[in-house]
């Protein structure tokens, strides 16, 4: 049963949803409302004068080809860092959920990377990955091989993929642990009087079970690839060598405020805007009725 | 088609030992009842047999051969658990079906065999249903045929009643009992019912924290009780205990004498109780009576006779014949 609560006026409700309307209103509305007037202008580089110039801004962007790069490369960057953290995550849960002794201390150190801010953790990778004094650069150079992720743009993008997914995989197991844990354990031993082994189990009892949770992550981590590795690409690539790993974000930050180009950026930010929408809208349909058996 | 024999099983989880050795065979064809109170390790020796627990000292034969060692896929046992654990993202024709396909049954033998358990079980019109479109005994019933279909040597069945209300519990226990007569397949059945047991079971294995106190046929169980644990819980309400000093002829080193509620009866003479309450259920009247030293007696009579009232002195008597003496340790003597 939904309880719910009957107010007489309209104005102690009012009152009560105020703050959130307000935090709302000046972090929200005003900012993406800025954006979207100021997508509409080309403004000099000193912010003295504006110029009206309708969609041109777009225009611009649709038809530049480093803008259109981009996207390529987020999709490319988005998809790496999805999969990789997913499937290690996955990896390890199935592990740790087979674990009976010492559950509690493996769980505990896999979640803690997840308390490591983005930025700390692309510095942490930039100097295990640093050209000169990297211990990883210098173990692959022992090996033979000549790390350079300032000059190689697929080296580049591989840094900031595993730099972006190691933080996010102690999440992912997470949810995967517990979505395992939820499934009953009578129903996989069901399936094993059955006659099936480890990997038919897998495939067509667990795998099935855990597909809510897992669309729930997927959605969650492209959002989060797309959006909050900011840091990690920032402190680790500058978006370069050659522009390979400046995603949508990365160049909303890049064009508007390295090179100055304001209203080109609000309107990238704008373009953003739409895909969050877009994702919110997907995670809201499917998600919200996620019993998928 | 097999037998099944138990021969010194015991089970420890770390150092704690839940199962004390336990010997039993159990013939062709044949329903074995383990009953016990929670905790006693009833559950886990089922475990043990299906496989999906190892067995710490023992021996587990199917069909002579042993099978310790062996995965649960590789015992020819089908089990039918308490919650059903019926695969939620399939429909009942695909949860019966599933260890066919897995077997790699070919599609035309997997439709006859699941059309067949689904007719024997009248599920024929939700086959295309998800498990949690149907109701409790449906789904009760889907397990059932997912053992059926595959046509195993064993079945093991883990209280598969309890999660049912009490009037489709009747009715399933019925329709266990001809489905396994009629299939003729070895079962293990665990329930801590002891109505359940008594109604089921071929023989019966009263278990008692990890021992096997008694193993026979339900009357032979009843009648004839090894051990006091064994006669306070099978039958219901359950046997009067009593100093054994009350009677003059105890046998020597007996600490308690037990009768059967049926078996005592209020008459003019003998010893003295008040009495406490009664309760009528219908065809019987329950009467509850207090001694003088604080033991509680209840006395099962007919309903057509009348009961006594609620505070009024009474004599119980007995027949020497049904009394039945136990040491201090609970043993029979």
């Amino acid at each position: 049963m939904e309880k719910r609560v009957t107010f007489k006026g309209i104005w102690l409700p009012l009152l009560l949803v105020l703050p959130q309307l307000v935090v709302t209103a000046v972090f929200f509305f005003y900012p993406a409302g800025q954006a979207v007037y100021q997508s509409l202008f080309i403004p000099d580089p000193f912010g003295l004068s504006m110029k009206w110039v309708g969609l041109g801004n777009f225009e611009y962007l649709l038809g530049n080809s480093y803008y259109r790069a981009s996207f390529v490369t987020t999709a490319v960057f988005s998809t790496l860092v999805t999969v990789v953290s997913m499937g290690v995550a996955l990896y390890l849960a199935v592990l740790a959920d087979r674990l009976i002794k010492g559950s509690g201390v493996y769980r505990t150190l896999l979640i803690w990377p997840y308390a490591v801010a983005p930025a700390v953790a692309g510095v942490l990778w930039l100097f295990m990955f640093n050209t000169r004094v990297g211990v990883v650069t210098w173990y692959l150079g022992v090996l033979g091989y000549d790390w350079n992720h300032v000059l190689n743009g697929e080296e580049a993008m591989g840094l900031v993929v595993v730099a972006s997914a190691w933080g996010r995989i102690s999440y992912n197991f997470l949810f995967f642990l517990a979505a395992l844990q939820a499934i009953p354990r009578s129903v996989v031993e069901a399936a094993a009087i059955d006659g099936a082994r480890f990997w038919t189990r897998f495939r067509t009892i667990v795998w099935p079970l855990l597909s809510p949770t897992t669309f729930f992550l997927l959605v969650v981590n492209i959002v989060y690839a797309f959006f909050e590795t900011f840091g990690v690409i920032h402190t680790i690539t500058g978006g370069g060598p050659q522009q390979s790993t400046t995603i949508l974000v990365y160049k909303v930050f890049s064009d508007g405020f390295v090179a100055q180009d304001l209203g080109s950026s609000a309107a990238q930010s704008v373009i953003l805007l739409v895909i969050v929408g877009a994702l919110t809208i997907v995670q809201f349909k499917f998600i919200e009725r996620r019993v998928h058996y | 088609m097999a037998t099944v024999s138990l021969k010194g099983i015991t089970k420890s989880f770390g150092k704690t030992e839940v199962i004390h050795g336990i010997d039993l065979d159990i013939a062709d064809g044949e329903l074995i009842v383990i009953v016990g109170p929670s905790g006693c390790g009833k559950s886990t020796l089922l475990r043990m047999v299906a496989g999906l627990e190892t067995v710490t000292g023992g021996e587990v034969q199917i069909g002579g051969t042993r099978v310790n060692e062996l995965e649960p896929m590789d015992r020819d046992i089908a089990m039918v658990f308490q919650n059903y654990a019926l695969y939620p993202h399939m429909s009942v024709f695909d949860n019966m079906a599933y260890g066919l396909k897995i077997a790699g049954t070919p599609k035309a033998e997997i439709a006859e065999r699941v059309g067949e358990a689904a007719t024997l079980l009248q599920l024929e019109p939700y086959l295309k249903r998800r498990p949690r479109e149907l109701s409790g005994g449906q789904r009760q019933r889907v397990a059932m045929g997912r053992a059926i279909v595959r046509k195993p040597s064993v079945f093991l069945f883990d209280e598969p009643l309890s999660n049912l209300d009490a009037k489709l519990r009747v009715q399933m226990r019925l329709e266990i009992k001809q489905l396994q007569r009629r299939l003729g397949v070895t079962s293990l059945y665990v329930t801590h019912d002891q109505v359940e047991a008594m109604t089921l079971a071929d023989r019966m294995i009263v278990m008692n924290a990890g021992r096997a106190d008694q193993i026979g046929a339900p009357l032979e169980v009843y009648t004839n009780p090894q051990t006091e644990f064994v006669a306070s819980f099978i039958g219901s309400p359950p046997m009067n205990f009593l100093p054994a000093k009350m009677a003059g002829d105890a046998p020597r080193g007996a600490a308690t004498l037990g009768i059967r509620p049926e078996h005592v009866k209020i008459a003019q003479s003998g010893v003295q109780g008040t009495v406490l309450y009664t309760e009528a259920l219908g065809a019987e009247t329950l009467v509850h009576i207090d001694l003088p030293d604080a033991t509680r007696v209840t006395v099962r009579q007919d309903a057509a006779a009348p009961p006594p009232r609620e505070g009024e002195t009474v004599s119980l008597e007995w027949d020497a014949g049904d009394r039945i003496f136990f040491d201090a340790q609970g043993s029979r003597c």
